[in-house]
């Protein structure tokens, strides 16, 4: 059945605005939500849309993000579409219930906007918050853009509810580059959108109280194990429904996404792999240097849980060297998560290529076109190292050493 | 109600669980669980009662159950409680259904205290239910602040130095009240009737509701199993455990001893105040009266006796 694009409409939103219409469509019957900076804007906004009635959503103004959490774990397991957003130190708070959303099979949507973790206290961007989160068993989703982050809350509701999948589902956009900054994005009809979100239909609902079921029991030696497999094999099976859910965006909306992009990768000898806004200014950089002739392209990552390891192996097979940049650090003194995610699927990449990481923009430190074109540089000169050389694989761009 | 009647209703907590023998909450939830006429749906913090009642794959609830984690059975149930209202809002349900929180005097008095109020500020319609054993007896009887002062717990070891718990537990149902909730009220396992008419008082309110129902733990008390309802009895009968309601405001004694018990009969029950009844301990027996005391007058006084 061809499904015709719809008709969009194209307005100047900032990413927490254009988060904030995409809760809107999505017309959740619950939110439980705190506000924190750089996210508050989002609450602030869809409690207008439940003042002003334009959503049926009952909006639980919660007193921490750890209440906000367990709200909507206890709504969406009653049987009503639950979300909530959160940032940083208000991720840091709902650390238990993120493990016990997951575990429990919840399929909430949050989107999530990236500021850095304390201490020292900060209020701007770097992935510290979300990526703490990344082994909690919540599937992740990075946003370039505002566009992308309206059009991955959509994608997400659809994932996260599938019977195969039933997980929650971080979507995250970098706190105040995007979640501030003004530009177009293209709205869908809410009726396109309701139409593909569909009826929530969480299986246990409590509220079914013909058929009383027991959520959350005491599972020892004999069972824990198995719904832990179970948990994981359902990760396992998100990615065919993440790839499945874009196809039919794609059908409605015209704009098709995947694991993650390749940008000017065709005949590419070295790259850069990216999350999140900085994957823009990367772009620019490729550009002028496939200008200057040079041979090298960029994957921004879209996808981090479920981490696309073979189809990243694959994609980044047959280059000399590959430069990953991270906005968060493990503190372990090998490199930074996207790092270590990359270098293990490059195990198995054909002729391994060199790789290194850059660790850049704690705090919101800027990421400019120079500082790129200087990691790009850096992964040229990689090219040139013997593969068995000792290298310092670890680089810190664009700090005060 | 009477006895015989209540028997007959149907239970929706049922036997098999792993509770101790001689625990009181199973006690204690049966009759509130009793006391409600519509399906209910129960939140359940971390603790004895989650743990004894639900061992995958077997259950004790035939009623719809939710175990979170330990602090937050208050916003778990707000939750569950939203999701009601909104649904009924949009005619996706028709049922009246009742939902009730169930913590330990850990998770209510400590961990889940902020949880609590602020489900409670809310004003969502729910029952939160304290079963209130006075420590943290899931871990292996550690104090809490709802454990009686000169209590022997394993956080607040009876030593040569140190006799006990040193402080006096918190009015926890006087905090509730504070919330200007319609019902507060602080009820104990020993008078079910009692038990059961504000069970039914907090499920009736438009609002939310808190009960603080004493019950016995044998293993934390060190008491005898069949002498766990003599045991929270004694407790009400020597003023440690006034039982009374706030409704709407308004302070009111729901049962009044004919003649108080001195708190040393009452403790004498008990291992947990075994020390207390030494020689050296004889001042701090006499100051933990004297509390007692002026707490069931502070009590009087508000309740206009």
């Amino acid at each position: 059945m061809a499904i015709a694009i719809a008709t969009q409409k194209t307005a100047a939103l900032t990413g927490n605005e254009a988060a904030a219409q995409a809760l809107r469509q999505i017309n959740p019957d619950v939110v439980a939500a705190y506000p924190i900076t750089p996210q508050t804007e989002i609450v602030q906004l869809f409690s207008t849309f439940v003042s002003d009635g334009l959503v049926k959503t009952e909006f639980v103004a919660v007193e921490s993000e750890h209440s906000a959490m367990s709200a909507t774990v206890g709504a969406a397991a009653a049987g009503a579409r639950a979300m909530t957003a959160t940032s940083s130190q208000g991720l840091a708070l709902m650390w238990e219930m993120l493990y016990v959303a997951a575990g429990m099979r919840i399929p909430i949507v949050m989107p999530m906007v990236n500021r850095a973790l304390s201490s020292p206290i900060n209020i701007h961007c770097d992935h510290s918050d979300s990526m703490g989160a990344r082994d909690s068993g919540w599937l992740q989703i990075y946003s370039e853009n505002a566009q992308e982050m309206y059009d991955n809350l959509i994608q997400a509701v659809r994932i996260a509810e599938h019977p195969d999948v039933l997980l929650p589902v971080m979507v995250t956009m970098d706190g105040f580059i995007i979640s501030h900054g003004m530009e177009n994005v293209e709205l869908l009809p809410d009726q396109a959108v309701q139409d593909f979100v569909g009826e929530y239909n969480f299986p246990y609902p409590l509220l079914d109280v013909e058929h009383p079921r027991t959520l959350g029991p005491l599972t020892l030696q004999d069972f824990y194990f198995e719904h832990k497999r179970e948990q994981a094999e359902a990760v396992y099976r998100a990615k065919e429904v993440i790839l499945a859910a874009a196809e039919e965006y794609a059908a409605i909306s015209g704009r098709r996404y995947g694991f993650f992009e390749a940008y000017r990768m065709d005949d590419a000898e070295y790259a850069v792999v990216v999350l999140g806004s900085t994957a823009g200014t990367a772009k620019y950089v490729v550009d002028g240097l496939r200008q200057a002739g040079e041979k090298c392209g960029l994957v921004k990552v879209r996808v981090f849980r479920p981490f696309p390891g073979p189809e990243l192996c694959e994609a980044l097979s047959g280059l000399k060297a590959v430069g990953i940049m991270d906005r968060a650090d493990t503190f372990s003194t090998q490199g930074g998560p996207l790092f270590l995610e990359v270098k293990a699927a490059l195990y198995h990449a054909a002729g391994q290529p060199q790789c290194m990481n850059f660790v850049y923009g704690l705090g919101g430190r800027d990421i400019d076109p120079e500082l790129i074109r200087q990691a790009f540089v850096e992964v040229k000169d990689l090219m040139k190292k013997p593969a068995d050389g000792v290298l310092p694989i670890v680089r810190y761009l664009g700090v005060r050493e | 109600m009477a006895l015989p009647d209540l028997a007959k209703k149907p239970q929706r907590f049922t036997g098999g669980h792993r509770a101790c023998a001689g625990c009181g909450f199973p006690i204690t939830i049966k009759i509130i669980l009793q006391a409600a006429e519509n399906p209910v749906v129960v939140g359940c913090a971390t603790g004895c009662m989650e743990v004894t009642s639900t061992i995958y794959p077997y259950t004790a609830w035939r009623c719809s159950f939710i175990h979170t984690a330990f602090e937050n059975a208050a916003a778990t149930v707000s939750g569950i409680e939203a999701a009601y209202r909104s649904l009924r809002r949009q005619g996706k349900i028709q049922q009246d259904i009742d939902f009730i929180a169930f913590g330990g005097d850990g998770g209510t008095y400590d961990i889940g205290l902020q949880s609590l109020s602020g489900a409670m500020e809310r004003g969502h319609k729910l029952v939160y239910v304290c079963y209130n054993n006075q420590g943290y007896m899931n871990t292996g009887i550690q104090r809490s602040s709802a454990t009686p002062r000169g209590a022997n717990t394993t956080t607040t070891p009876a030593g040569t130095q140190l006799p006990g718990k040193p402080q006096h537990p918190k009015d926890l149902t006087a905090i509730m009240a504070a919330h200007d909730i319609p019902y507060a009220a602080q009820a104990s396992m020993s008078h079910w009737n009692d038990l059961y008419r504000k069970a039914k008082k907090a499920f009736a309110v438009d609002g939310p509701a808190f009960l603080n129902v004493l019950s016995t733990c044998r293993l934390g008390w060190a008491t005898a199993p069949e002498d766990t309802v003599d045991a929270a009895e004694g407790a009400v009968q020597c003023n440690v455990w006034p039982l009374y309601e706030v409704e709407q405001g308004k302070w009111k004694l729901t049962f009044k001893p004919k003649k108080p018990l001195p708190v040393a009969d009452w403790m004498k029950q008990q291992g947990r105040f075994k020390h207390l009844f030494r020689a050296d301990n004889s001042q701090l027996l006499e100051s933990i009266q004297q509390q007692v005391d002026e707490n069931w007058q502070r009590l009087l006084e508000r309740c206009g006796e």
